[in-house]
């Protein structure tokens, strides 16, 4: 392996922080701060993020490995959550989409062996999958809430007709799902063309065969492709009953 | 005696502190055609909304045929008390759309041909049926979306200022209409209106001033 950077050149990297900062005071845009707290924390993050990977990937340990793949999973929940502005139950229904879509997704690749059951292999993808459900989850959350917003009074119409939630939202719902899945969709589109992915990239930069690089990319493009439907099928169908009170109609 | 069809006892509304309705006791019999009217603001909709339960109250009650609204399925009750919205609003694409719903949501399969005479019995020719929602005017959006909750014939017939947007002869195609609908098949009628033709035509009058009931005797 080519792997080449050692804490020196880190330091030298340093200076790609300066250049930033230095934009920033020139133009005044009052960035500074952040900057500097944002590289702290990364370095801090990472560090700790790379000592506890590298301690769990020696152990190998199923329970710790299980464990460490549920708390990514809780904090892609509870960030998906956070992004639903005021929609009740959120993180409930963000935790359950997220296990789903990982566990299957992940059995998925486990039983065809194209991802093996170490902890190097199912901590990583677990957070690619993860994190993409979240994303996902994230956009339905903003499209339902702007759509029974801009859709308010064809909702209550619906109702008014004698519709149950279901049939009262399903326009909604569909919207959403889609607005959840497209942009993994179209990212599908242009992969390789526009954008190096970083499994791929990964790979490459630690000498791995690009032919080989690609058939692992292919395989997170699948998985990202059944992850985000998941999520959204899931996280849609169960958020868009919190519109509405016990005695279906619509909140506020 | 029959128990009335609808009753309403005290019923109270109140939204971000402020009252918009207090001491609404109302019966409503079956095969009535009640005019409410009222000035702007004086709680109208807002009671019609209550009686469809597209609202719930926040003191009161509401029965309907002797049992409590709270006690039915909701989708059920509002297909038989169905309320038609003061300010039409169609959804999906076209004027189709409006009227497959009612039948969508029985899981029954659409009657074109009865779609189609309900259009013509509000004035609207067959060529309305596939327009576009965004092309029709107020008062061909206000006589499609009426047709909507008369595809399936409910018991009760809450309107809600529905000839607002039409001109004179159209009012008086719809006022038959309603008024058909009251004699003929024995739909009960509760009107929003401050239209004296359509106030003249009812049995009954209330009054709404303030959100509090006057109905001269
Ligand atoms: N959801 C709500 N939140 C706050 N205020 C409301 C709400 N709904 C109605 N109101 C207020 O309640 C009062 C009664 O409204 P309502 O629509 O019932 O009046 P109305 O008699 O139908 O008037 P109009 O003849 O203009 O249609 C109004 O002052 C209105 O501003
Ligand atoms: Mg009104």
């Amino acid at each position: 392996m080519n792997l080449a950077i050692n804490n020196a050149s880190l330091l030298f990297a340093t200076a790609l922080v300066g250049i930033a900062l230095i934009v920033v005071y020139k133009e005044k845009l009052g960035l500074g701060k952040d900057i500097l707290i944002g590289v702290v924390r990364a370095v801090i993050q990472l560090v700790a993020v790379g000592f506890l990977l590298g301690y769990v990937f020696n152990l190998n340990n199923i329970i710790v490995t299980l464990a460490l793949v549920l708390v990514i999973i809780f904090n892609a929940s509870f960030n998906a959550g956070k992004k639903s502005n005021g929609i009740s139950n959120a993180f409930k229904i963000s935790f359950i989409a997220i296990l789903t879509a990982t566990s299957l997704t992940l059995v998925v690749l486990l039983l065809s062996g194209a991802v093996l059951f170490i902890p190097s292999q199912v901590i990583p993808i677990s957070g690619m999958i993860a994190s993409n459900s979240m994303i996902a989850i994230g956009i339905c959350y903003r499209n339902l809430n702007a759509k029974f917003k801009d859709q308010r009074q064809q909702v209550l119409e619906k109702l008014a007709l004698g519709a149950n939630l279901k049939q009262a939202s399903i326009t909604i719902v569909r919207d959403s799902i889609r607005s959840g899945m497209l942009p993994t969709i179209e990212s599908a589109k242009t992969i390789g063309i526009v954008s190096l992915p970083g499994m791929m990239s990964g790979l490459m930069f630690a000498g791995v065969d690009p032919t080989y690089a690609i058939k692992y990319q292919i395989m997170v493009t699948f998985m990202l492709l059944s992850t985000t439907s998941i999520a959204s099928v899931m996280a849609s169908y169960m958020a868009y009953k919190e519109f509405y009170t016990e005695s279906k109609q619509l909140k506020n | 005696m029959e128990a009335p069809l609808l009753k309403t006892t005290n019923l109270e509304f109140e939204v971000d502190g402020k009252t918009i309705l207090k001491g609404i006791t109302l019966t409503i019999e079956k095969g009535d055609f009640l005019t409410i009217t009222g000035p702007s603001g004086s709680g109208k909709s807002t009671l019609l909304k209550i009686i469809a339960s597209m609202l719930s109250p926040t003191e009161g009650k509401l029965c309907y045929q002797n049992k409590p609204v709270e006690e039915y399925e909701p989708t059920d009750y509002r297909k038989e008390v169905s309320y038609c919205f003061q300010t039409a609003t169609l959804f999906g694409e076209t004027v189709k759309d409006n009227l497959t719903f009612p039948y969508d949501i029985r899981n029954q399969p659409f009657n074109e041909k009865k779609a189609l005479s309900a259009l013509k019995s509000v004035g609207l020719g067959k060529e309305y049926l596939t327009k576009s929602v965004h092309a029709l005017s107020g008062g061909e959006k206000q006589r499609v979306a009426l047709i909507r909750n008369i595809l399936f014939m409910p018991k009760v017939l809450l309107l809600d200022e529905v000839t607002s947007a039409l001109d004179e002869e159209n009012q008086t195609i719809i006022r038959s209409l309603i008024r058909n609908l009251n004699q003929e098949q024995g739909i009960t009628i509760v009107w929003v209106t401050h239209n004296t033709v359509e106030i003249q035509s009812s049995n009954r009058i209330v009054h709404l001033v303030n959100g509090e009931m006057e109905e001269p005797k």
